[in-house]
This record gives structure tokens, C-alpha cells and sequence, in this order.
């Protein structure tokens, strides 16, 4: 099955030139177009965090460096900026239009995605949106924060409308990429791929693109009302016309909340490819991790609630969604426990790949645990709006999904690129980045607890130490992501050649050449077994 | 290779490099327009959400709102869009019976209907404009001698939800335009019709969520 292609042709070199590239529709290439794009604004993302902590760095009464940011308005700025850039152009489309795109297809030994141009069209409609996002940035700067609430983002001066527009655009962009993968897993799946036979990468893809396609045509309206609240003071949302700020929570938290797990659900799929294959051994409960996933998606749909303890909602409100959020804990944990007996007993290689997954299982535990812990009422009422939250949001964020996608970067490079890497510059950054990671946002979570509120950009005192430490944690941070950084240029311009199969995997996209040929397959694969037969 | 294109008859079907055979590449748009209906249906679905929450909350004030309505020429509106779903489902019938000429006829009377249809919100929106009822804010409390202070509320709903029906309804228009072109040029016949058949489902929804619109806006209340 599928030997290396003929005369050296692959989806690299298939066809030349800058202008191939902008109209492609091989589902390969678009996922590098996103890589490209979505790297460019982890970048920006990545230097606004860097000036909040810089910022953050001592109180503001020190001179200089205690004022990077002049003012409370820039800090605002930046800080929606970094956010809105973060969880929209980073980590919502992230895993799915880098690695899901490049991959889904191959794993499922399909030729493309079930509408190759729609593809192609989701990266124009991202782009464009993320176009619109950053322009408000060159006009009336927003500072809303990521969340735009109401009435606040109504009453002030800056650009809502036009940011909001580019995330309405980006959206549609994300439920596109979801209905092409539920329509080519549904269809295009090789003789012999059952649906219970497919990588759980897929699985984990499949439950997101539903979530997708649920859970973002809300937000889609909800900005769309914000955007007609602003400029024709629709009266929805605004209390002074008889609205309710409220609805607006209700409605955006409808969506962020089971975007919440658009961002994490991918990140788990990546795991449990890196845990398999790093460990040599079959899954443990490749079923209960497949189902979970859906499990997920399906309770994320009914847990909004928690994001609104202290707005007003009802008390019984208030229990019914502490209570349910606990819930999703339960799949949760069984995807834990799963890849804890996968490790055990297992052969363990610490490739750098298996690195960024045990450093998932590590920091995505702290997030995981400290969320069921905000899931508690008198608990989050106590910390809303602390940097405990922060500290959260960030271990399951960048700490769960960051990690993971750094991780499946690193362990489908040799295919993407049909060269290896430097392992030894990779595991160092690796080492930077876990280390720095935990010196920036663990200090947090005693902030958090000491009452440090979060979106502020000043602080007594009391708080001086830690926050220093923890901006001292985003210089090691950074230093990782270059190191990476150039062990990605460097692999790419001067790797070795790879093999087909470097890490000695099971699943389909390693039965192809490296890189693929323009049609993923020479021969189309037929399947007779499960993913990860090992032994 | 598995997948050579090995289909008889005269017309040979049209199916693009990534799916083995017509009825995959059938199968596959069908499930595509369905989704994405989905995704519609739940984007006004919020939006008649927020209607019902605030219609509970201040039903007198969605009474008087509704009387501003006239409910004659949104039913028209009913019967024009009805009609316009019946036309395009013929369309449909037609293509597969290789009657392209009806066809077309059964795609321009659909756009015609859209027109018709657009042409009657025009007029009931500028009337509405004409006597004061702006949304939210802009509301002229004094010349529509409104009961009740947040009126504009109601007519932000109202304005929002046919605002965007209306869209949709020109975006149709224009699909269906296309569809009419590419008719006329001879893409479509009895063995390949997708694109017919997704702009037609999109059609129907759009028609259906109307159908949910209209009593909602005008009769409720
Ligand atoms: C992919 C990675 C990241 C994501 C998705 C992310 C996301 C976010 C989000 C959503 C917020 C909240 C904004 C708000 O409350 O309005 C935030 C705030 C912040 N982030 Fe990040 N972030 C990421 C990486 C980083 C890194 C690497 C650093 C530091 C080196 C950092 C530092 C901060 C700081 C200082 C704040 C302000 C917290 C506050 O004042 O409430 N972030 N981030
Ligand atoms: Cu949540």
C-alpha cells in the first residue's frame, strides 16, 4: 500500500507559485495557509500578553516600568485585544483548521474534504473577519474585553460594531469547517473506515464540528443584535429601552461556554493519538473515549449558566448549573483515567510530541480541577473575577490546548513537511515553555485566592512579589516559543529527509509518503483493522 | 486508481475528483445544505427567543406594537412566499424531467415572487418610518402617541427579525438568479441537479421561518 510517489511529486511541489497557493482547494494546503495565518496572530496575541504582564510587572506608583502601559484605557485595549485575538484567531480555530484540516481527510482515506472550495472559502471568510477585527485596532480601539457585555459595549465610543462584524465573519467561517467535516466523515469515509474504526483525533474533531454547527449561529445573532443595538438602539439589550443585559450574558455564554470545549475537544483527540502511539499499546477504552467526547459536547450545551453566578440569575438557577457543570467532569475524567491505563505498563518513548502530551495530562488536570472548583457556588462566588479565574482559564487554555496542538505540530511535521526536526531544540523549548508556563500562571491562582481582581491594571502591594514572578514566568515563555520557532524554520530548511512512518504509528496518514501526494493516496486504502492495533 | 469515472449514458454526470460516483457526491451536498439549514434555523431560533422572553415580560406593550401591523398585507406576503416554494419545487421536477425551458419559467416566477415579496416589506417599513415607528431609541414617542415608553423595543424586534428574513430572501433571489442562468446555459438535467435542489431547500426554510415570523410579529398579542 501507498509507496512513495513516483517521480518525488507531492502536495509541495504539485503545482508552483504564489497564486496556487491563494486558490487552492487540496485540504493540505489550506491547513498550512491557517498555520500560517493563525501563527502570525499567536504572535500579536503573544506580544499584547507580554505588555499586560510587562505592565503588571510593579505597581504602578514605580516609575517606568510599573507604567508600560500609561493608562487604565490602553491597558483595556490591549487586553481585549489579547483576548479577542487569543480565543478568536488562536485557539476556536486552531487544532481543527491547522491539524483537522490537514488531516481528517487522510485519517478517513478520503482524497479531500467532502466541499473542497467551501474550504477554501472558510479561510477567505477567516481571514477577512480577523481583517475586520485588527482594523478596528488602527480606528476607535475597543475595550469591552473579549466578552463585549452589555451595556458597557453599547455606551462606549470605540469600534464594537466593526469588531464584532469581524467575529460574526468568523464565526461563519468556523461553522463552514465544522459542516465539511461532519459531511466528510459521514461520507467520504475509505472501504472498510466504520465509524468505529476511525483515529479518535476524528472522533474528537466530529463531536466539535457538531458543537460548531450548534452552538455558533447563537453567537452569530447574539453580535448581530449587539451590532443593531449600537448603531439603531434596537432596545434589546439596552436596560434604559426596557432590555436586559442579562439576555445578552444568557445568550453569549450559550455559545462561549460550549466554545469552550470547540477549543479543548481537538486538543484531547491529539492526546490520544500521542498517547497511543508514544506508548506503543492499543487505547484503553477506545469506545468511552469516542462517546465521551460526545458527551461532552452534548452537556457543554447546558452549563452557561456558571459564567452568570453573581449577575442576578436565580438562586435554584445558580444550584441547577452548579450542579450540572459539575457533569462534565464525568467524561472528562474518563478520558483521563483512559489515557492513564493506556500509559500503564505501556513502552513509553519521550519523544518531544509525547512531551507536550504528558504536559497536557499534567497542566489540563490543574484546569480541570480548578474548574470544577469555580463549578462550586459559594467557591465562585468568592473568586469571580479573581485571577484565580485567570490562572483557570489559562492552565486549560493554553496549558490543555496550546499544549496539545504544539505536541501534534511536532508529531505530523515529518508528514507535513516530509522532514524532521531537531529533537533535542524541541524538547528544550518544550522545557521553556512547560516551566515558564507554570512560573506565569500558578502564582495566579494564590492572587486569585489572596483577591486580586482580574482586568486591572494596577495592584497594592501586597500583590507586588508574585505578579513579578509571573511576568518573569512570560519572559521564560517566550523564549521557549522562539526556540521553537526556529527549530520549525530550521526543520523545514534543513531537516533530514523523513521516513513515511518516523514514530512507527498505526493510523492511516502514516501509510503515505511524506509529504502526501496531491490526492493523499496512490492507491486508495482499504481498511481491515482498528487505529491502533499494536500488539 | 478505484475511482475512474465510469458512468454510461449520454449525459455524462458531473462529479468532481474527490467522491467515487454521483450518488456519493448527491449524497454528500444533500447532507452540506441540510447542516447548514441547521445552522439557519438556529440563528432565528435565538432571535425568537428573546422574542418570546420579552413578549412575557411586557404583553401589553407587544399588544400595541402588533396592532401597528398590518396583518392583510402580511398575509399576502404568506400566500406570495407559499407560492414561490410551490414554483421552485416544480423547478425542481422539471430539471429531472429534462423540461428545461418550463423550468426556467418555474425559477423566473420564483424570483418574481421574492421581488413581490420585497416590494410589500418595502412599503409597510417606509409607511412604518413615515408614522414614527423607528426601533429602540429612535422611536418617536410624540408622533405615534405610543402607551408605552419602550415601544421601540417591539419594533426593534420587528425590524431586526424582517430586516433579516429580508436579506436572506434577496440572497435567495440572487442564488436562484444564478440558477436560472446556469438553467438556461443547460447545466442542469436529469442527471445532475444539486445545485438546484440546495438553493430550493434553502428557499423552503427561508419561506418556513416567514411562516413562523408572520403570526409571531403580526397576529400574536
Ligand atoms: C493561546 C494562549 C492564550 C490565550 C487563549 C489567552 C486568553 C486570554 C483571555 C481570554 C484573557 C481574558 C481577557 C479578558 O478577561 O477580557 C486573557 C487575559 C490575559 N492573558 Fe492570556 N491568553 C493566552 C496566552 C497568554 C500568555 C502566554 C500570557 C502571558 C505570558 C497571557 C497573559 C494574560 C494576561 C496578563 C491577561 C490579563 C488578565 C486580566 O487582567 O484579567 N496570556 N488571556
Ligand atoms: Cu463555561
Amino acid at each position: 500500500m501507498g509507496n512513495t510517489s513516483a517521480h518525488g511529486e507531492n502536495y509541495l511541489n504539485h503545482e508552483k507559485g504564489l497564486w496556487s497557493w491563494l486558490t487552492t482547494v487540496d485540504h493540505k494546503r489550506i491547513g498550512l495557509m491557517y498555520m500560517i495565518t493563525v501563527m502570525t496572530f499567536f504572535f500579536i496575541g503573544g506580544i499584547m500578553a507580554l505588555l499586560l504582564r510587562l505592565e503588571l510587572f510593579a505597581p504602578n506608583t514605580v516609575q517606568g516600568v510599573g507604567q508600560v502601559l500609561k493608562n487604565g484605557d490602553i491597558y483595556n485595549q490591549v487586553l481585549t485585544y489579547h483576548g479577542a485575538i487569543m480565543v478568536f484567531m488562536v485557539i476556536v480555530p486552531g487544532i481543527p483548521a491547522i491539524l483537522g484540516n490537514f488531516f481528517l481527510p487522510i485519517h478517513l482515506g478520503a482524497k479531500d474534504v467532502a466541499f473542497p472550495k467551501i474550504n477554501l472559502l472558510s479561510w477567505y471568510c477567516f481571514m477577512a473577519g480577523a481583517a475586520l477585527a485588527i482594523a478596528t485596532f488602527f480606528t476607535h480601539k475597543i475595550d469591552t474585553g473579549w466578552t463585549f457585555y452589555t451595556p458597557y459595549s453599547i455606551r462606549t465610543g470605540t469600534a464594537t460594531v466593526l469588531m464584532v462584524l469581524g467575529a460574526f465573519i468568523m464565526g461563519m467561517s468556523s461553522v463552514l469547517t465544522g459542516l465539511n467535516f461532519i459531511v466528510t466523515v459521514h461520507k467520504l469515509r475509505a472501504p472498510g473506515m466504520t465509524m468505529h474504526r476511525m483515529p479518535l483525533f476524528v472522533w474528537a474533531l466530529y463531536s466539535t464540528a457538531i458543537l460548531q454547527m450548534l452552538a455558533t449561529p447563537v453567537l452569530a445573532i447574539t453580535l448581530l443584535l449587539l451590532a443593531a443595538e449600537k448603531i439603531f438602539g434596537v432596545g434589546i439589550f439596552d436596560p434604559a429601552l426596557g432590555g436586559d443585559p442579562v439576555l445578552f450574558q444568557h445568550f453569549f455564554w450559550f455559545y462561549s461556554h460550549p466554545a469552550v470545549y470547540i477549543m479543548i475537544l481537538p486538543a484531547m483527540g491529539i492526546v490520544s493519538e500521542l498517547i497511543s502511539t508514544f506508548s506503543r499499546k492499543v487505547i484503553f477504552g477506545y469506545t468511552a473515549i469516542a462517546y465521551s467526547s460526545l458527551g461532552i459536547a452534548a452537556v457543554s450545551f447546558f452549563v452557561w449558566g456558571h459564567h452568570m453566578f453573581v449577575s442576578g440569575q436565580s438562586a435554584t438557577a445558580g444550584i441547577i448549573f452548579s450542579f450540572i457543570t459539575m457533569l462534565v467532569g464525568v467524561p472528562t475524567a474518563i478520558k483521563m483515567f483512559n489515557w492513564v491505563a493506556t500509559l500503564y505498563k505501556g513502552s513509553i518513548s519521550f519523544e518531544s510530541p509525547m512531551l507536550y502530551a504528558l504536559g497536557f495530562l499534567f497542566l489540563f488536570a490543574i484546569g480541570g480541577v480548578t474548574g470544577i472548583m469555580l463549578a462550586v457556588l459559594p467557591i465562585d462566588v468568592h473568586f469571580h473575577d479573581t485571577y484565580f479565574v485567570v490562572a483557570h482559564f489559562h492552565y486549560v487554555m493554553v496549558g490543555g490546548t496550546l499544549m496539545a496542538l504544539m505536541g501534534g505540530f511536532y508529531y505530523w511535521f515529518p508528514k507535513m513537511f516530509g522532514k524532521m526536526f531537531n529533537e533535542s531544540l524541541a524538547r528544550l523549548s518544550f522545557v521553556f515553555i512547560f516551566i515558564g508556563f507554570n512560573v506565569t500562571f500558578f502564582p495566579q491562582f494564590v492572587l486569585g485566592a489572596m483577591g486580586m481582581p482580574r482586568r486591572y491594571f494596577d495592584y497594592i502591594p501586597a500583590y507586588e512579589n508574585l505578579n513579578k514572578i509571573s511576568t518573569v514566568g512570560s519572559w521564560l515563555i517566550l523564549t521557549g516559543f522562539l526556540i521553537g520557532l526556529y527549530t520549525i524554520v530550521q526543520g523545514i530548511r534543513k531537516g533530514e529527509k523523513a521516513p513515511m512512518n518516523p514514530w512507527g504509528a498505526k493510523t492511516l496518514e502514516w501509510q503515505t509518503s511524506s509529504p502526501p501526494p496531491h490526492f493523499n493516496f496512490d492507491v486508495e486504502p482499504v481498511v481491515t483493522a482498528g487505529p491502533y492495533e499494536y500488539r | 486508481m478505484s475511482t475512474d469515472n465510469t458512468h454510461g449514458g449520454t449525459h455524462t454526470a458531473h462529479v468532481s475528483h474527490h467522491f467515487k460516483d454521483a450518488t456519493q457526491e448527491y449524497d454528500s451536498g444533500k447532507q452540506g445544505i441540510w447542516l447548514f439549514m441547521v445552522t439557519e434555523i438556529l440563528m432565528f431560533g435565538a432571535i425568537l427567543v428573546g422574542y418570546g422572553i420579552f413578549h412575557v415580560l411586557y404583553p401589553a406593550m407587544f399588544a400595541e406594537g402588533a396592532k401597528e401591523l398590518d396583518w392583510k398585507l402580511g398575509f399576502i406576503n404568506t400566500l406570495v412566499l407559499i407560492f414561490s416554494s410551490f414554483t421552485m419545487a416544480i423547478s425542481i421536477q422539471l430539471i429531472q424531467r429534462n423540461k428545461t425551458k418550463q423550468a426556467a419559467i418555474a425559477l423566473a416566477t420564483t424570483i418574481l415572487c421574492g421581488a413581490i415579496f420585497m416590494v410589500i416589506k418595502y412599503f409597510e417599513w417606509t409607511h412604518k418610518f413615515h408614522l414614527g415607528f423607528y426601533p429602540g431609541r429612535y422611536l418617536d414617542l410624540a408622533k405615534t402617541g405610543a402607551e408605552h415608553a419602550n415601544l421601540g423595543m417591539y419594533f426593534g424586534f420587528y425590524f431586526c427579525m424582517t430586516g433579516l428574513h429580508g436579506l436572506h430572501v434577496l440572497i435567495g433571489m440572487g442564488l436562484i438568479a444564478w440558477l436560472l442562468i446556469r438553467t438556461i446555459r443547460g447545466d442542469f438535467h436529469s442527471q445532475y441537479w444539486i445545485p438546484v435542489e440546495g438553493v430550493g431547500i434553502f428557499w423552503h426554510i427561508v419561506d418556513l421561518i416567514w411562516i413562523f415570523l408572520f403570526p409571531l410579529l403580526y397576529l400574536v398579542g
